[in-house]
């Protein structure tokens, strides 16, 4: 923290009195990050700029929404004809949300894949799905705004799995909708929310980084540094390695937002909420299938609801399911095998949530949400003490024992 | 390692496609036409002639039943019409205004800040005119429904009679494009309906394809400039991605 | 992806090989991250201008018939109130009265009516906003007859300009004309 490090005066005066400069030159320089990471670890930096174009998009579009459910509808449709640049801004802000998961759930299987969960990562990797939580949520209760038939609907039926609680679940759907459907208190409050949560998120975000710069970044060979020579500064190699992964997100958003704007909403969400006629096939946002395929997958109501949160909640005690000591799957052969399963069991997941309950999908969705589980509750920690290893190298400066399985 | 990053986002992609995919199954066995829009593709852009003539069937056979809310008379510049000739179509409707010095609310012409007026006061009035059945606002119509272009021709150039195995209840009629086959909406356009002054063809296809052009524009009025700023965002993001991609290269070359 | 790096010259934090940083492609390359953020920023700022339903509102038809001889009435123009006056000979004549030149704000009083007996101005203090008194008969009318603003006690004549007071300019006359001999469209 010396303030002699910087030659501007004007800058060193600052310094010394609040450090942002130092601060800015720790993360910046001084902050050793390992110097194998690859593109995958792109998606942390790509999830961050997601949440500010989140945030600036959503607070423009603030401006001009009624959140009413007379005029919410019609307010969003202003924004599209009549407000400059409306129809621009609510595409993006519509098109990153789902990129964000997207990203999200790169930066989870990411984690997964190299054992980034594990110690001492722990509170790191909780804080993450502390995140992801709130994004949830959040994705959610942004769906219900636009106050079309998908957003009613919805937000009907996510409610409603709160009456799964025994006793008080009647009267927690209650205290939720303030009303006894979902109605005018539930759209203002929504919205509320769905302004103060991004705020909590971006919170959470600084603790992550916190948590991040403790230990410093995991790599794709999991073994700690173990010096300068495992390490390069943040900037400018790992600033610019995260521009082309930038450049590479912006261009695909872009292809969304102006050519296929609406490929990842439903049509019935521009048809105006009608609490009196359900659309023939609701389904959520792509990215709750695979949680909305659990939740069906049970012909209990109680035992859905409990399953798929159970579902998220598992992640929460991740790093204490997989014992084994090696984090990369790189030098974890059988591990390797059972994390494409899950990888796949999840895509059949989201794929079984967007299909019809009736048939042979009921039975699929069983065996699917049977194997998530069966992963990490029976295979991860079975794994930790029965896999044979591969050996791992020295340092990541010499990791020649380690590159031969990995087409790299 | 770029295998794990190709093969997770092949599967993504192809996740996100799945919905959709869902989606045009639930629709059943019904094959919709193709039509060539102008709209269509990268460098879309609408046909000015073909929206003037669309409109002039929304006028003449659909606004009897279907409100267009969302679209004010101003609105139709997007069809090529000036600012005298926009004044002129107002003019024709009476929309309530008031309440006047005297509290009472009184009709006048419409100007072209006004919205298009409803043929019915509310939804109640229209189910009561129509055998109980909504006739749906146009005015969104061409994004409220799955492949929204191709379903609303399809589904006007799709009355048929009903085969012979099918009974077909008072009030509902045969359709071939809509879900399930019964529609409550008589057919609409016979061919020959309406007069065009540009002599373009009045046949069924002709004036289907006409006015779902129309509502296409009504439902998604800024797609000509959001595929104009899409061509730009996409070129300058694709060499950004090249120079950037380059000048990590130049940057990494002195790590290993 | 990763290779045999054992004799390779590590750069590691200490940030030496300047010259890579100043490659022409990397200076390129964040500048146009640079220009694309300008560019997003535009939509971002134009947003908060008037929408196009706002700006094709901006027109209001009064009929001026009913309006009685030393009455006014207050229209909303814009989201405005805007004051019409139907004044009498007598205030005509003490616009009039005096040289309009040698006022704070010089103008006669014939630049600002189009109809000597019909005054239209915007209802608006020229000094911070506030909506000046004189439109009721009960009203505070100013030591010029015309209107009082309550808020820092400027007072306007009966031509709508100012004669005492902070206020820098005379109440605005916003663009109208007569679309017959009763209506008058403003805006």
């Amino acid at each position: 923290m010396s303030a002699a490090k910087f030659s501007n005066p004007v800058v060193r005066w600052i310094d010394h009195r609040l450090p942002v400069f130092s601060m800015l030159d720790h993360t910046a320089n001084e902050y050793p990050t390992p110097k194998n990471l690859n593109y995958m670890w792109n998606f942390g930096s790509l999830a961050g700029l997601s949440l500010v174009i989140m945030i600036v998009t959503g607070v423009v579009l603030a401006m001009s929404y009624t959140a009413h459910v007379d005029y919410a509808f019609e307010s969003v449709e202003r924004i599209m004809r009549d407000v400059n640049h409306g129809w621009l801004i609510r595409y993006i802000h519509m098109n990153t949300a789902s990129f964000f998961f997207i990203v999200v759930y790169l930066h989870i299987f990411r984690g997964l894949y190299y054992g980034s969960y594990k110690a001492p990562r722990e509170l790191l990797w909780i804080l993450g799905v502390v995140i992801f939580l709130l994004m949830m949520a959040t994705a959610f209760m942004g769906y219900v705004l636009p106050w079309g038939q998908m957003s009613f609907w919805g937000a009907t039926v996510i409610t409603n799995l709160f009456s799964a609680i025994p006793f008080v679940g009647e009267s927690v759907v209650t205290f939720l909708w303030g009303g006894f459907s979902v109605d005018n208190p539930t759209l203002t409050r929504f919205f509320s929310l769905h302004y103060l949560m991004p705020f909590l998120i971006a919170g959470v975000v600084v603790l992550h980084i916190v948590a991040l710069h403790r230990f410093g970044s995991n790599n794709p060979i999991g073994i700690d540094t173990k010096g300068r020579q495992d390490t390069i500064s943040f900037h400018p190699y790992y600033t610019i390695k995260d521009m082309v992964g930038i450049a590479m997100f912006l261009l695909l958003l872009a292809i969304a937002v102006f050519f296929f704007p609406n490929a990842m909403g439903h049509p019935d969400n521009y048809i105006p909420a009608n609490p009196m006629q359900t659309p023939a096939h609701i389904v959520p946002e792509w990215y709750f299938l695979p949680f909305y395929a659990i939740l069906r997958a049970v012909p209990d109501k109680l035992g859905g609801v409990l399953l798929m949160f159970g579902a998220i909640a598992i992640l929460f005690i991740l790093p204490w399911l997989d014992r084994s000591p090696v984090r990369s799957a790189r030098f974890r052969p059988v591990f390797r095998i059972f994390f494409w399963l899950l990888f796949i069991d999840a895509l059949a997941l989201g794929y079984l949530g967007a299909m019809p309950a009736e048939g042979i999908y009921v039975t699929l969705s069983r065996v699917a949400t049977a194997w998530y589980f069966l992963h990490f509750l029976v295979i991860l920690p079975m794994l930790g003490v029965f896999e044979n290893t591969k050996p791992l190298p020295k340092s990541i400066s010499e990791p020649v024992l380690a590159t031969t399985g990995e087409a790299a | 390692m770029r295998k794990l990053i190709f093969a997770t986002m092949v599967s993504l992609m192809s996740a996100v496609g799945m919905p959709g995919a869902a989606l045009a199954a639930s629709g059943g066995d019904v094959t919709l036409l193709k039509n060539d829009w102008s709209f269509a593709g990268i460098f879309g852009h609408y046909n000015k002639a073909s929206m003037q003539r669309g409109f002039q069937v929304y006028l003449e056979v659909c606004a009897g039943c279907h409100s267009m809310k969302y679209i004010a008379f101003r609105n139709l510049a997007d069809l090529g019409y000036n600012e005298a000739e926009i004044k002129a179509i107002a003019a024709e409707y009476e929309v309530q205004d008031g309440p006047d010095e005297d509290g009472e609310m009184f009709m006048r012409p419409a100007r072209p800040a006004d919205l298009m007026p409803s043929p019915y006061r509310n939804d109640n009035e229209a189910r009561a005119n129509n055998n109980g059945a909504l006739p749906p606002d146009l005015s969104l119509i061409a994004k409220a429904r799955a492949h929204g272009p191709d379903y609303l021709y399809s589904l006007l150039v799709g009355y048929q009679d009903a085969p012979a195995s099918m009974e077909v209840p008072d009030g509902m009629y045969y359709n071939n494009a809509y879900s399930g086959n019964m529609i409550a909406m008589p057919q609409p356009i016979y061919g020959d309906d309406v007069e065009y002054a540009d002599g373009a063809s009045t046949s069924v296809e002709g004036l289907s394809a006409d006015v779902t052009h129309f509502l296409m524009w009504a439902a998604e009025p800024k797609l000509e400039v959001r595929k104009r700023i899409g061509v730009a965002a996409v070129f300058f993001l694709s060499i950004f991605l090249i120079m950037s991609y380059l000048a990590k290269r130049r940057i990494w070359a002195d790590v290993y | 992806m990763v290779k045999s790096t054992s004799n390779s010259k590590s750069p590691s934090a200490d940030g030496v090989q300047e010259p890579a940083r100043r490659d022409f492609i990397v200076v390129a390359t964040y500048a146009m991250g640079a220009v694309g953020a300008a560019a997003v920023a535009w939509p971002l700022i134009d947003q908060m201008n008037p929408a196009a339903d706002t700006l094709a509102l901006a027109s209001t038809e009064v009929d001026v018939s009913k309006i009685a001889e030393g009455q006014a009435i207050t229209v909303t123009w814009r989201g405005k109130p805007v004051f019409i006056r139907h004044r009498t000979p007598d205030e005509i004549a003490r616009a009039n009265a005096i040289d309009g030149a040698e006022l704070r704000d010089p103008q006669e009083d014939e630049a600002r009516v189009q109809r000597p007996a019909l005054l239209v101005v915007v209802g608006v203090c020229t000094h911070l906003g506030c909506v000046p008194l004189g439109q009721k008969t009960g009203d505070v009318k100013g030591d010029y007859d015309g209107w009082f603003c309550p808020c820092h006690g400027s007072h306007y004549d009966t031509s709508g300009r100012i004669r005492k007071g902070p206020a820098p300019t005379n109440l605005e006359v916003p663009p109208y004309n007569f679309l017959s001999d009763n209506v008058i469209r403003i805006g």
